[in-house]
């Protein structure tokens, strides 16, 4: 619960949520990415170890550059605090569904 | 299983879509917006009032498992009979702030429809803290009340 809890707080940065759309095409390397950044090279290193921390990157040492790529299953975890919020509507929809059904049956 | 009720909501935008698909006529579906018992019903809630019409407004209440009232309210801005509904919904006494709630209902075949509820909220951090309540709560009021009426029925 306290590393999903640490996942939203990741993903709650623009910066981070940049560095993941960034690396989501392909991986890349800590130098790469802070290219894409006006904000200084060590705080996007920072939003790197969060976001490594958080599992949401995983690093590969390739000779003397670490590269990063995207943590599918963990990004599915994200899309999935969603459904939680569409089962309680599909809940309610079902049952909307067999009460007007019974309604239509009495008539 | 295919899901019947799909959210949409992208990253970084204020709004989400809620689809469904219904296996009843259009003009039921409408109906269980429309007459207070059969919302009460469905949603689980106490309806205080329920003015089906442009400039019309309703309230509802739920109570929760121990006890306490939580009242929601909101005011239909249109309302055309089997095709929309424009509305508010505000939570009273929270922090969370008013959401705009468009509802379109369309018919599929003669026997089944669909509903389209596309949802404003204020700002993305509110949009997002909504869509994770019943996450970061683990247990969803609204959610606890409708298994319960469910489980008298069976």
């Amino acid at each position: 619960m306290n590393l999903r809890r640490d996942v939203f707080q990741a993903i709650a940065d623009p910066t981070r949520r940049a560095i993941l759309l960034l690396v989501a095409s392909h991986a890349m390397t800590a130098g790469a990415i802070a290219a894409n950044f006006d904000t200084a090279r060590p705080t996007v290193s920072k939003h790197l170890q969060i976001l490594t921390e958080c599992e949401l990157l995983k690093q590969e040492q390739q000779g003397r550059e670490m590269i990063y790529h995207l943590n599918a299953t963990k990004m599915k975890e994200i899309a999935d605090f969603i459904e939680p919020f569409r089962q309680l509507w599909d809940d309610r929809f079902n049952k909307l569904e067999s009460i007007m059904k019974n309604y239509q049956s009495k008539k | 299983m295919e899901r019947k009720t799909k959210v949409h909501a992208e990253t970084d935008k204020q709004e989400l879509v809620i689809t469904r698909e219904f296996d009843l006529p259009l003009e039921l579906l409408f109906k269980a917006y429309v007459e207070p018992d059969i919302v009460a019903q469905w949603m689980g809630t106490n309806v205080l009032k329920l003015e089906s019409k442009k400039h019309g407004s309703y309230q509802f209440e739920t109570t929760d498992p121990k006890g306490n009232k939580h009242r929601f309210n909101g005011v239909i801005h249109e309302f055309v009979p089997n095709q929309k509904i424009t509305r508010t919904f505000e939570m009273e006494n929270t922090p969370l702030s008013v959401q705009l709630e468009f509802l379109e209902f369309e018919p599929l075949t003669d026997d089944t429809s669909q509903l389209t509820m596309h949802v404003v909220y204020r700002s993305v951090e509110l949009r997002d803290q909504i869509l994770k309540l019943p996450f970061a709560q683990g247990i969803n009021m609204a959610h606890n009340r409708l298994q319960d009426v469910v489980s008298k029925l069976n």
